[in-house]
C-alpha cells in the first residue's frame, strides 16, 4: 500500500441551475487570451446534447481513454508508444478547431464610428482566426437548454447507444445540466500520452498539470484525453487544461468556479488512495466492476493502519485530518451517491457527481402524483427508465443499479426530511429502505441542501513550512501568453504599494486575502489613526474615529 | 584556391555549425517556452494528413542518405562490399525517389500554408525566411542528383565533397576540395548551410526534441510540487538568504511510483 492524496471534486447535479457562471468566471481567470478564446476549462453542457467540443464521448471516433487488451493490461486507445511517435508528424484523432467551434468577436466598432444611414449599423461577428466575416453556425453552448435539440440531439453518442429502445420525442424529453472540468484522474490518459513528459501528476495533491516550458507540441494529450479536456494554445503552440485552480488551493481556498457557484453544488476535499492498486483497479475486465474497483481504491481515512501508512509515505497530519473531514469522502465512500463520469475510460477519474433526481420529481409532479412521496419516488425510479439508462450511460458505463441506488437515496432523503419539516415524526423506515439510519439521513441533508461553506470546502493548505515561500512563487506561466500573464511578484509586504513609490500593486490571492484581513495596519500614515484605504470595510476599527471623550478624556 | 574559397568553404561552414551550437544552447537556456514545433493541425488537418507525414519520413530519408554519402568513407562502404557501381545506383535511385516524395510533401504543406487563411495568418517572417532555405536546398539538391547522376554521366562527389565535409569535423579543413565541384552541388551546399544557419532561430528547434526517452519512461509521470517550485533558476544577486532550518522531522519524499 502506498497512501496518496487526491484533491477531488463532487458536483451536486440536481442544484444545476445552468447559469454558466463557472464557466464565465473560469474564462475570466484563465483563458481569457489570445490562442485560448475557444478553451472553455470549465463548461456547462445541457444534456442530452452533444457536449463541447461536439461529440467527445465518442471514442470511436477520438480513440481516448486507456482500452484493456487481451492480457487485461491497459493500453492507450489511440495506440502504444511506437504509435504514437509514428504518427507524431499528423495526429490521426486530433481534433480541428472547428470541432470545438471558430472564435469570433464584433465589429463593434462600426456601432460607433458609422456614418449616418437610414438604417442602424450593425455589429458583424468577425473570426478571430482570419479576421474576415463570419456565419456563426457553432459554439461551445449552441445547444444549451436543448436549443435546437430537434436537430442534434440524435447525434448525443449516449443517446446512440440507447436508441434502440428509447425513442427520443422532444416534448417527453428530460434535460439536466452537466457542468465539466478536467477529471485529474487517478491513472491519466493524457500524461500517459504525452511524448515529451511534460505532464505530470502532482505528488502532494494530485494535480494534473503542463509544463510550459518543457511541452513541445506533439499535440498527443488532446485526443487522449477521452473528456477532451486539454487544450492546444494555437498563439504559444503548446497544451493547456484546468489546473484545479492550483494556486488558490495551495492557500486552502476553493477553485474559481467553486467558489463563484450561485447554486452551491461543488465539493472540494482530499482523498487518500492506495497509488498501488489503480492500474489493478482500472483493468478489470467488466466494466460494470470500474466503479466498485475505483471505490475499492479510495482509503478510509479513519482506519489506524491507513493513517500510519500515509504518515511513512510523507503526507502530513493536516492533510490527513483534512482528509477525515473531506466531503468528497462522505459523498463517494459513506454515503455512496456521488458516481465518477464515464469510469468505462479507465482513467480512474476524480471529479464525481451526484446524479440529478429532478427529472425524475418532474415527471411525477407533472402526472399530478406527490413527487416527495418516497413509495410514489421509488416505484418512479424503477419504472422510468430514459432518464436512469441515460444516467447510467454517463456515470456507470451503462449499469443501472448504482444510479437507482443513488437515485433512491436522494429520494428517501426528500421524503424523511419533509416529514422533519412538516412537524410529523421522522419515518426510520424510510431511512432504513436505502440502508441508512436517521442520522445519517440528517448529516446528508446537511450536508447537500444546507451545503455551509466550511462543509463544502475543506482544503487543507499547502504545508506549512514551504507556505512562506510560496509568496516568492517564479511562476513559469508568468510570461507573455502564458496562463500567469505576467503581473506583480508579491513581496509579502501588502502595504508596500502604498509606502513605497512605484512598487507595483501586489496581486496575488495572498496577499489579497491578507490585505482583507488587515483591520488593524501597523504603519499608519499618522500615528493613531486608521488609513482609510486600508480599511476592509467590515465594521469600526481603531483609529477610525477620534477617541470619545469619556473613553480617550484630554484627545 | 582563393580568398572567396576559404570564405565559402571554411569560415561560412564554421560560422553556421557555431550559429548552430550556440543558438540551440542560448534558446534552451532563455526561451523553454517557445520551444516548439508550432504545430498548425488546429486549424486544417486534411492536407495536413498527408504533407506532413510524406514531407517528414521524406526529409529523415533523405538525412540517412547525406549520413551514408558524406560521413562513410568509400573504403569503409567496399570493406562491407559495397562497390561502386551498387553505391551509385542505390543512391540515384532511392535518393531520387525519396527527394521527390519530400518535394511533394514539401508541396503540399507550403501550398497549405498559403491557401488556408487561418494557416498563413500565423506564418512568421522567420518561417518564410526559413521554408525559402529548406525549399532552396531540397530544390537544389535535387536537382543536382538529376542532373549529373541520373541524366548526366555520374559526378563522384564521394571524392570531392565527402571528404570537404569530412576535412572539416576533424579541424583539418581544406577549401581546395569544394573549388572543383559543380556549380549545383555548390549551391546546395551553400543554401544548406545557411539553413544550418539560421536554425535555432526558427521552428526547426523541434527537430532536437525527437522525444525518444518516451519509449522507456513510465507512463504516468510524477512530479513534486517542492522540488518544482521555482520553474526559472534565480538571477545572479537575488538568491534569497538562508534560513534557518527548523528542528522538525523532514519530510520524506514519496517514491515516484512506477507504474
Amino acid at each position: 500500500m502506498r497512501v496518496m492524496a487526491q484533491m477531488s471534486m463532487v458536483m451536486n447535479l440536481d442544484k444545476c441551475i445552468g447559469c454558466h457562471t463557472c464557466s464565465v468566471t473560469c474564462k475570466q481567470v484563465w483563458t481569457n487570451r489570445d490562442g485560448m478564446e475557444y478553451a472553455w476549462f470549465n463548461n456547462v453542457e445541457t444534456r442530452p446534447g452533444l457536449g463541447y467540443p461536439r461529440q467527445y464521448e465518442d471514442q470511436e471516433r477520438w480513440k481516448g481513454g486507456w482500452v484493456r487488451n487481451k492480457r487485461g493490461r491497459l493500453k492507450l486507445k489511440a495506440g502504444g508508444r511506437l504509435k504514437k511517435l509514428a504518427t507524431i508528424f499528423a495526429n490521426p484523432t486530433m481534433p480541428t478547431i472547428d470541432d470545438y467551434y471558430e472564435p469570433w468577436t464584433y465589429d463593434y466598432d462600426m456601432l460607433t464610428n458609422a456614418p449616418q444611414t437610414k438604417n442602424g449599423p450593425v455589429a458583424r461577428p468577425k473570426s478571430l482566426l482570419t479576421g474576415k466575416d463570419m456565419d456563426i453556425t457553432w459554439s461551445g453552448n449552441w445547444d444549451d437548454n436543448l436549443g435546437g435539440s430537434q436537430e442534434t440531439a440524435h447525434q448525443d453518442p449516449i443517446l446512440a447507444h440507447m436508441s434502440e429502445h428509447v425513442k427520443m420525442e422532444f416534448e417527453n424529453t428530460f434535460m439536466f445540466y452537466l457542468p465539466r472540468i478536467c477529471e485529474h484522474c487517478l491513472n491519466p490518459s493524457c500524461v500517459s500520452a504525452c511524448p515529451s513528459g511534460a505532464m505530470y501528476k502532482r505528488e502532494e495533491d494530485g494535480i494534473v498539470l503542463v509544463d510550459q516550458d518543457d511541452c513541445r507540441g506533439w499535440r498527443m494529450c488532446v485526443p487522449a484525453c477521452p473528456y477532451k479536456k486539454v487544450y492546444f494554445n494555437h498563439k504559444t503552440n503548446k497544451a493547456e487544461k484546468c489546473t484545479l485552480c492550483y494556486p488558490l488551493i495551495e492557500q486552502g481556498k476553493p477553485t474559481i468556479c467553486s467558489e463563484t457557484c450561485v447554486g452551491r453544488l461543488r465539493y472540494l476535499g482530499l482523498m487518500l488512495y492506495d497509488a498501488d492498486r489503480v492500474l489493478e483497479a482500472a483493468a478489470v475486465e467488466n466494466e460494470h466492476e470500474l466503479l466498485d474497483a475505483q471505490r475499492s481504491v479510495m482509503l478510509d481515512p479513519f482506519d489506524p493502519a491507513v493513517i500510519a501508512q500515509a504518515k511513512k509515505d510523507g503526507i502530513a497530519d493536516d492533510w490527513i485530518a483534512a482528509a477525515q473531514k473531506s466531503p468528497i469522502y462522505k459523498l463517494i465512500s459513506e454515503y455512496k451517491v456521488a458516481l465518477p463520469l464515464h469510469p468505462e475510460y479507465r482513467t480512474m477519474p476524480m471529479v464525481w457527481y451526484i446524479p440529478p433526481l429532478s427529472p425524475v420529481v418532474d415527471v411525477i409532479s407533472n402526472s399530478g402524483n406527490d413527487g416527495e412521496d418516497a413509495r410514489t419516488l421509488f416505484a418512479a425510479i424503477d419504472k422510468l427508465r430514459i432518464p436512469v439508462e441515460y444516467l447510467a450511460g454517463l456515470f456507470t458505463a451503462g449499469d443501472t443499479v448504482p444510479i437507482e441506488h443513488s437515485l433512491k437515496k436522494l429520494a428517501a432523503m426528500r421524503s424523511y426530511m419533509r416529514d422533519i419539516n412538516l412537524g410529523n415524526e421522522a419515518n426510520e423506515n424510510i431511512a432504513r429502505a436505502v440502508g441508512m439510519s436517521g442520522a445519517e439521513m440528517e448529516a446528508m441533508y446537511r450536508l447537500l441542501a444546507i451545503a455551509k461553506y466550511e462543509d463544502r470546502y475543506v482544503i487543507p493548505k499547502a504545508h506549512v513550512e514551504s507556505a512562506r515561500d510560496l509568496d516568492e512563487f517564479a511562476c513559469s506561466l508568468d510570461t507573455d501568453g502564458g496562463p500567469g500573464m505576467g503581473g506583480a511578484r508579491s513581496t509579502g509586504d501588502v502595504l508596500a504599494t502604498a509606502r513605497i513609490p512605484g512598487t507595483p500593486i501586489d496581486s496575488t490571492v495572498e496577499s489579497f486575502a491578507s490585505l482583507k484581513n488587515l483591520t488593524d495596519p501597523s504603519e499608519p500614515s499618522t500615528p493613531g489613526r486608521l488609513n482609510l484605504l486600508n480599511w476592509n470595510g467590515g465594521g469600526i476599527s481603531n483609529g477610525m474615529f477620534p477617541p470619545t471623550a469619556e473613553a480617550g478624556g484630554s484627545a | 584556391m582563393n580568398v572567396v574559397d576559404v570564405l565559402l568553404w571554411i569560415v561560412f561552414p564554421y560560422i553556421a555549425v557555431a550559429s548552430f551550437v550556440i543558438g540551440h544552447l542560448l534558446r534552451y537556456r532563455y526561451d523553454k517556452f517557445g520551444w516548439t514545433s508550432r504545430s498548425s493541425q488546429i486549424y486544417e488537418s486534411k492536407l495536413l494528413r498527408w504533407g506532413s507525414p510524406m514531407f517528414h519520413y521524406g526529409i529523415l530519408g533523405v538525412f540517412a542518405g547525406h549520413v551514408v554519402g558524406l560521413l562513410v568513407p568509400r573504403e569503409w562502404m567496399e570493406f562491407f562490399g559495397v562497390s561502386e557501381h551498387l553505391y551509385h545506383l542505390g543512391a540515384t535511385w532511392i535518393g531520387t525517389v525519396v527527394a521527390f516524395v519530400t518535394i511533394a510533401g514539401l508541396v503540399i504543406l507550403l501550398s497549405r500554408r498559403g491557401a488556408i487563411r487561418r494557416v498563413a495568418r500565423v506564418t512568421s517572417v522567420m518561417d518564410v525566411v526559413m521554408y525559402l532555405f529548406l525549399a532552396g536546398s531540397l530544390v537544389l539538391g535535387t536537382i543536382a542528383v538529376v542532373q549529373f547522376q541520373v541524366l548526366g554521366a555520374g559526378y563522384d562527389y564521394r571524392g570531392s565533397v565527402s571528404p570537404w565535409i569530412r576535412s572539416l569535423i576533424f579541424f583539418q579543413p581544406d577549401a581546395a576540395l569544394m573549388a572543383g565541384v559543380p556549380l549545383m552541388f555548390q549551391l546546395h551546399v551553400l543554401c544548406s548551410t545557411t539553413l544550418f544557419l539560421i536554425w535555432p532561430y526558427t521552428r526547426l528547434v523541434h527537430v532536437l526534441s525527437v522525444p525518444i526517452g518516451y519509449l522507456f519512461r513510465p507512463y504516468v509521470v510524477y512530479r513534486s510540487r517542492d522540488a518544482h517550485r521555482g520553474a526559472r533558476a534565480v538571477r545572479r544577486g537575488w538568491e534569497p538568504s538562508d534560513r534557518p532550518v527548523p528542528k522538525r522531522p523532514k519530510q520524506k519524499q514519496p517514491v515516484r511510483p512506477g507504474h
